[in-house]
């Protein structure tokens, strides 16, 4: 799952900061099931550690 | 319908502007310029006799049968090599004609045997037939003609077709069908006066380079060249028009039957994909829909260990649909769904995406273009704002740059390729981005201009330096840009690739191609007249396969080759339906027509036409439900025409996923990998049982007619109609028809698509709606479906998947001609005899660092797993690649290709996955268990 949502965040990571964190979050909204957006949040909440930033602000907007 | 006869009319057609009109035995006619005399003949009405023309080749004049004569000149010229004139009348029989072509007839016989009663092509036979319109009644020069001295030779070598030199009169049809029609040119009229004939290079066909498309079968005036399956049972009596079921060219086809049963498939010449031309899957290999593996029994087992038990189609779908129940009660509503195939028609997996969110009452459903195509769906939504190719096959005709990117169109779309190199001959020229020396590289009469062997995995970067050259060369079509696409956007991709690390001697590193070559490809490609980009599943199926699509869609973009005839963006699909499979909106998070499921206005629509309240949220993809089963969270899962087992990636974590779902239901022709998993099998039908609809790469809807009645009794659709039925959402289609109609009334692109339109216009290209009641060939034009055209920025991130001391090859994986995906089909034909096995390509320089010979035995590993195979030393590959298909199913080439993914989609990593290769001396152990696995879990109780 991090491996996953790391590769979404390297492909946007090129794009203006702000830009790139809607996009990581839009894909997310869009693509992920329930159940994935689910454990990214438990992930989250248990320190999210090797997540690319963008993913942790992603997630933020997630919710 | 009765057996069709289609005209022919001697030689092919000239589109021209200028018209020429002339008089035909009195009748006048007009025809385009350049047009002969013999074809404007049949146009107005007359056929004039002939032997050596035929419309799919172009005029020889050998045969003489074709005189006319013309007033106000001398002699009587053949009419298949005369252009037609303005004001020209044509004689086509007088007694002086009669005479001549008589005495010419007269030659023929005496030199051919005379068993027609007994011959294949009694009934179908135009030499007969000539010899009937001549008058032909004596033959003054006897029946001992030179000829038969050849009687007893023959070649049976090809499975398919047989070649009896003896019956040849010499016309060379079939050698011209091979050269412009096939372009493969395996044949010649070798030797001399009566010693001539037909020779396939002084081989046997089968050993010669001949690629079985039949062409030359069906340009072949006498029974010289005939099909096995017509000289075993005789001619068809009647025909039925339907689409082939391989690969996504599409190719029309006339089944030509007796009774239920088929004598042979034959290319139809009205077929707007493939205009009469075939490859050897389409045209010979359909024995397997009769094959004794064939399951016609609906059969359910308690556990896997178990053999089947075969049941009534009642008590299959009762069972199901009460496993289903209980599943959902006890893990809940999101833990079954449904995966669809390509292999399905567009009604069939409409119907089961239905099933999946009206009955199951949640989105996992998901379909097996997720493993090729996906990101093309992605990629060009994204850009252009419609997940589809841009352009019909002919646009190939006015490209004059081709650029093929991890494409193999002679061995995976042969039909296509044809055409392609057709246009490559007349002078188009060509670039190929590919890892592997593909036959298009150089082949007769076409070679590549560029060919760039970039080392797998490394497609975005160089996709990024041809985009680079482009912009920082001033090659940029500005007005264009200017004129249609997103400029923000494209300001943003410009100074991204711009930057002097995309440029082709910052990215030599990675693609391992000399700069020089990508500056050259990149120039060609953006100045070089209209350019078209083709591409297949060496761009899909990496981890970067949706950047590569987008990619490519910024390069056309660029140069403005998009949006008319001759350029665009065109994926050459794998399976017959994949294009049609994505449409109807079998992926988890959008209904048919690429609409999302959280889009309030369409998710309404649905709900209020299917009278259920659907989910918002998207659901699950193929390779997310394996780890949520995994996970204990999916338990039910019914898959159509798919075989996961097999064909996609890491078969030891699916097969792991599989076993831990409690009720895994296949519905197939044949127990296939998956099935060994499975606790209910419904019973499948072939194309030739089907009545329905495949849309190609081309976006062309055409109709798959039944042929014979399902083996099984039920059609799939019927199938999956009764589960929804028994789970409690009525459904009540009555005929694939119907269902056409609900997606026509709820898809705007389908608007316009019934089946009475496509049998009035053969096929219909979407989109077709009242804006394009006809359909539409080539997209974009004027404008981009999303408005503005979107540039997007294509950083490289190189996979994860990478070499190591341990693993120091990357295998990339491909398909070849003769067999087809796993080979389900066509290693159940014939067709084994080209391609019995799958083998490892391997370069000399890596065979010989580890003591492999050719045809040795060697073990395949990688962090996945390991199999074995047999090894090839060749050159194709570049050293440090590796290179295997995955058409059977005991090499298990998926053992080894790990999770790794599309960041976009999902599609799986196929092209790359680090290995070690090394001499061997047994089976895998996977391999040893695999057999054992799979005796236990395909028993069938007595
Ligand atoms: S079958 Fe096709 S490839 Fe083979 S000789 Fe005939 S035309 Fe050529
Ligand atoms: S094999 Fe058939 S097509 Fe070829 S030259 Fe002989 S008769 Fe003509
Ligand atoms: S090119 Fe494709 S569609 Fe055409 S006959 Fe071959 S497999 Fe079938
Ligand atoms: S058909 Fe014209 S010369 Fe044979």
């Amino acid at each position: 799952m991090v491996h996953m949502a790391n590769q979404i965040a390297l492909n946007f990571a090129a794009y203006p900061h702000e830009e790139a964190v809607a996009n990581v979050t839009n894909h997310l909204k869009s693509f992920w099931e329930r159940r994935m957006k689910q454990q990214l949040h438990e992930y989250v909440a248990k320190g999210g550690g090797g997540l690319h930033e963008l993913v942790i602000e992603a997630e933020k907007r997630l919710k | 319908m009765a057996l069709i006869h289609e005209t022919d009319y001697g030689t092919p057609s000239r589109v021209a502007e200028t018209l020429v009109t002339l008089e035909i035995d009195g009748k006048p006619v007009t025809v385009p310029a350049g047009t002969s005399v013999m074809r404007a003949a049949v146009v107005a009405g007359v056929q004039v006799p002939k032997l050596c023309a035929t419309d799919s080749v172009e005029a020889f004049g050998s045969c003489r049968l074709c005189l006319v004569e013309i007033e106000g000149r001398r002699g009587t010229p053949a009419s298949c090599t005369l252009p037609a004139e303005p004001g020209m009348k044509v004689r086509t029989s007088s007694s002086k004609l009669s005479k001549l072509r008589r005495g010419m007839m007269e030659l023929y016989i005496s030199d051919h045997p005379l068993d027609c009663l007994t011959c294949g092509a009694n009934g179908n036979c135009e030499l007969q037939d000539m010899a009937g319109v001549v008058g032909l009644r004596e033959v003054r020069y006897g029946y001992d003609g030179a000829n038969h001295f050849k009687e007893n030779v023959k070649d049976n070598s090809n499975p398919y077709f047989s070649f009896e030199p003896a019956k040849c009169i010499l016309c060379s049809r079939c050698v011209r069908a091979c050269e412009e029609v096939q372009g493969t040119f395996a044949l010649t009229i070798d030797g001399r006066g009566f010693a001539s004939t037909v020779s396939a290079g002084g081989k046997p066909f089968l050993e010669s380079e001949c690629v079985s498309c039949g062409a030359c079968v069906q340009a072949c005036p006498t029974a010289t060249l005939i099909e096995k399956s017509v000289l075993a049972k005789g001619q068809g009596e009647h025909t039925v028009i339907t689409t082939c079921a391989y690969c996504g060219v599409g190719c029309s086809f006339k089944a030509e039957m007796q009774g239920s049963e088929v004598v042979r498939m034959v290319p139809h010449k009205d077929g707007k994909a493939n205009h009469g031309h075939s490859c050897v899957k389409g045209r010979f290999s359909w024995g397997y829909a009769t094959h004794k593996d064939r399951i016609l029994k609906p059969m359910v087992r308690a556990k896997i260990t178990d053999p089947w038990r075969e049941v009534t189609w009642e008590e299959a779908i009762n069972h199901t649909a009460s496993e289903f129940k209980r599943i959902q009660a006890k893990y809940g509503r999101d833990s079954i769904g449904g995966i669809t195939s390509s292999r399905c028609t567009n009604e069939e997996t409409y119907v089961m995406q239905k099933l999946v969110r009206a009955a199951f009452g949640n989105n996992n459903t998901d379909t097996c273009a997720r493993v090729c195509h996906s990101p093309t769906g992605y990629g060009l939504k994204t850009t252009f704002g419609t997940s589809a190719g841009t352009q019909d096959f002919d646009s190939v005709e006015h490209a004059d740059v081709i650029m093929i990117i991890g494409a193999n169109p002679t061995d995976a779309h042969p039909v296509f390729a044809s055409q392609m190199k057709r246009r490559l001959r007349e002078g188009a020229r060509l670039i190929i981005l590919d890892p592997r020396r593909i036959d298009l590289v150089k082949s007769p009469h076409v070679q590549a201009e560029y060919h760039l062997p970039l080392k797998p995995g490394t497609n975005v970067a160089m996709i990024n330096a041809l985009a680079h050259v482009i912009v920082t060369e001033g090659l940029l079509a500005e007005e264009y840009i200017h004129e249609r696409c997103d400029l923000p956007a494209f300001e943003l991709w410009r100074k991204f690739v711009a930057e002097e690390r995309n440029s082709p001697e910052a990215t030599e590193a990675f693609t391992g191609v000399p700069a020089a070559d990508v500056r050259g490809a990149a120039r060609l490609y953006a100045t070089g007249g209209n350019g078209a980009i083709y591409y297949g599943l060496g761009v899909t199926e990496h981890s970067q396969g949706s950047t590569m699509v987008m990619g490519m869609a910024n390069l056309a973009m660029a140069t403005g080759n998009i949006g008319k005839v001759g350029v665009g963006v065109n994926p050459l699909r794998g399976q017959n339906n994949v294009q049609g499979s994505c449409d109807m909106g079998s992926f988890p998070h959008e209904y048919s027509g690429y609409r999302h499921v959280s889009d309030d206005s369409t998710r309404h629509l649905f709900e209020s036409a299917w009278g259920v309240s659907l989910q918002s949220e998207p659901g699950l993809r193929i390779n997310n439900m394996i780890d949520a089963a995994m996970e204990g969270t999916f338990k039910g899962l019914y898959i159509q025409g798919e075989d996961i087992a097999q064909s996609d990636p890491n078969t030891q974590h699916i097969t792991a996923g599989l076993s831990a779902i409690e009720c895994v239901v296949v519905q197939d022709l044949f127990l296939n990998e998956t099935a060994m998993y499975a606790h209910v099998f419904f019973p499948g039908a072939s194309f030739l049982e089907k009545d329905g609809t495949f849309t190609n790469a081309e976006r062309r809807i055409s109709r798959v007619r039944k042929a014979v009645a399902p083996m099984a009794g039920l059609g799939d659709w019927e199938v999956t109609q009764a589960l929804s039925n028994a789970m409690g959402y009525p459904m009540h289609y009555n005929h694939p028809s119907e269902i056409m109609a609900e997606i026509a009334r709820l898809t705007p692109t389908f608007s316009g698509v019934t089946y009475e339109k496509i049998d009035e216009l053969g096929s219909i290209q979407w989109p077709c709606n009242e804006k394009a009641p006809e359909g539409t060939p080539v997209m974009h034009i004027g404008g981009f479906v999303r408005g503005k055209g979107k540039f997007i920025i294509t950083e490289f991130v190189p996979t994860d998947e990478r070499t190591t001391g341990r693993f120091p090859l990357i295998l990339t994986t491909g398909r070849i001609l003769t067999q087809y995906n796993v080979g389900a089909q066509t290693a159940r034909t014939e067709n084994n005899v080209w391609h019995p096995e799958d083998i490892l390509e391997i370069h000399p320089l890596d065979a010989e660092n580890r003591g492999i010979n050719e045809g040795d035995l060697v073990s395949l590993t990688s962090r996945a797993g390991d199999t074995t195979l047999k090894a090839r030393i060749s050159e194709r590959m570049q050293p440090g690649v590796v290179y295997t298909t995955f058409h059977h199913m005991f090499t298990g080439a998926n053992v080894v290709t790990t999770e790794f993914a599309d960041w976009a989609t999902g599609c799986p990593e196929y092209k790359v996955t680090a290995v070690q290769v090394a001499l061997a001396k047994k089976m895998s152990a996977w391999q040893e268990h695999y057999h054992e696995t799979r005796r236990i879990t395909t028993q069938i109780a007595k």
